[in-house]
């Protein structure tokens, strides 16, 4: 984001654009990198009930969506609440 | 209410990625858990706290929702005010749909600095939900105690050392002081039993007047704790009764889960789990880890006789009678 004037702020410290944390990519916080076995997933949803940075998607049918790894912070809760174990996480090759 | 797990995604999210809490924060979790229990919009009013600072580091904001950083002893007055201002817009017909209002703090922001806004908000009876993530301490400044640090927890102002092991105190019993205000809704939750609490946030966002959300958030760094544990270590506080789940509904106190004989764990296995209760494996201070017990224990005693003496079900029985 390029730096703004006090001018080109909104007043009162308002930020005016709903969600735009989005812009700031969290990814790179991570040392270990969730790997699905998709083959073992039962579509629970839990690992995405419980990501704390909402890093899991959901597709329309109801089914484990991708993983987000522009803000997935290799927490391993994922892999902690999977009920089939096929959430792996591997140390991440940077 | 039957809640269905597939159904949640179609809710709105209200809070989204890009913030920057820890890796393994329990707050985050907590907060969209509950927001997981209204449809309707929401304005959310947050105390400074980590969940607040983390969420919104300007100019960025990872709500997708009307949010307003409030000072840290005000959450509640900040939600009032716009709960007030809601019914005049409501009364003129400049707002027609139903708007929900959520005011959350943390512990240090609930338990001690902003109870005094807190009791006014529920006493004047405004119509919103309170939520207290509670990670029994002020976290965002460095791990001070609080009025909700466990006894026994070390922090950087109750450090255990050679004269005295971790703070001295138990933690103030916040559920029932909001209860003791009479409010409609008054419960207590943890992420690790998700339906438990996402039932008990539907509930609070329905009811008309004040309700109130106790709800355990475990922290990494202050609890030392690894990243992946935040909801193991909440399943196991639940199942050793230290963090019970239950609920006041108009005056009747309800214990929401008892943990089977199978899966009662003692307060000992979930201290073990804790960096912050290190010292209390030495032999010397065994005598607090038993302490604990018994005061969980209890807790938990006179959850059920609250349960047996306001529940409506034995009055009727005693009038057939
Ligand atoms: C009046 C006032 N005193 C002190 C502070 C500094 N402060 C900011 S956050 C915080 C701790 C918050 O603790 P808690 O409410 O438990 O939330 P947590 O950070 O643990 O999530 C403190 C002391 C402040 N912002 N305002
Ligand atoms: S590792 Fe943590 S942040 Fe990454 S997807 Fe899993 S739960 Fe989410
Ligand atoms: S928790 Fe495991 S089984 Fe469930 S949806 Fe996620 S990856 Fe699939
Ligand atoms: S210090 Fe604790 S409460 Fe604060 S962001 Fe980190 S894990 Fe969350
Ligand atoms: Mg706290």
């Amino acid at each position: 984001m390029s730096e703004k004037g006090w001018k080109d702020l909104a007043a009162g410290g308002k930020i005016t654009e709903p969600g735009n944390a989005a812009q700031y990519k969290t990814g790179d916080w991570r040392t270990f990198i969730p790997d699905v076995d998709r083959e073992k997933c039962i579509n629970c949803l839990f690992c995405y009930l419980y990501c704390p940075d909402m890093a899991i998607e959901v597709k329309e049918d109801s089914t484990l969506g991708e993983i987000k790894l522009d803000y997935c912070k290799g927490c391993g809760i994922c892999s902690s609440v999977c009920p089939v174990k096929c959430i792996e996480m591997k140390k991440e090759e940077k | 209410m039957k809640l269905n797990i597939k159904d949640l995604p179609k809710i709105p999210e209200r809070l989204g990625p890009g913030h920057r809490l820890c890796s393994g924060c329990g707050a985050p979790i907590v907060a969209k858990m509950v927001l997981m229990g209204t449809k309707d919009p929401v304005v959310v009013t947050n105390a400074t706290g980590c969940l607040e600072v983390a969420t919104t580091i300007f100019p960025y904001t990872a709500w997708k929702t009307p949010f307003i950083h409030s000072a840290f002893e005000n959450s509640a007055s900040t939600a009032a005010g716009v709960e007030a201002a809601y019914q005049s817009l409501k009364r003129k017909g400049k707002v027609k749909e139903e708007v929900k209002i959520l005011a959350i703090g943390g512990d240090g922001g609930t338990y001690d600095i902003g109870l005094q806004a807190l009791s006014g908000a529920l006493e004047r009876g405004h119509d919103f939900v309170y939520l207290c993530y509670d990670n029994g301490a002020y976290m965002n400044t460095g791990i001070q105690r609080s009025g909700a640090t466990p006894r026994g927890s070390s922090t950087t102002t109750s450090p255990a050392g050679e004269a005295v092991p971790g703070k001295q105190q138990f933690p103030k019993d916040l559920t029932a002081i909001c209860a003791a205000h009479k409010v409609p809704y008054v419960a207590q939750g943890a992420i690790s039993n998700w339906k438990d609490l996402i039932t008990k946030a539907s509930k609070a966002f329905a009811v008309k007047g004040p309700a109130v959300l106790n709800v355990l958030s475990p922290c990494p760094p202050g609890w030392k704790h690894a990243d992946d544990l935040a909801v193991e270590i909440s399943e196991i506080a639940v199942n050793s009764k230290i963090w019970p789940l239950y609920e006041i509904e108009n005056g009747q106190w309800k214990i929401t889960y008892r943990p089977r004989e199978n899966k009662i764990r003692p307060v000992e296995d979930w201290i073990k789990m804790q960096g912050r209760f290190r010292h209390l494996s030495r032999k010397e201070n065994h005598h607090i880890i038993d302490e604990i017990q018994q005061w969980a224990d209890e807790n938990w005693d006179r959850l059920e006789k609250m349960e047996k003496a306001t529940s409506n079900q034995g009055d009727s029985e005693e009038k057939q009678k």
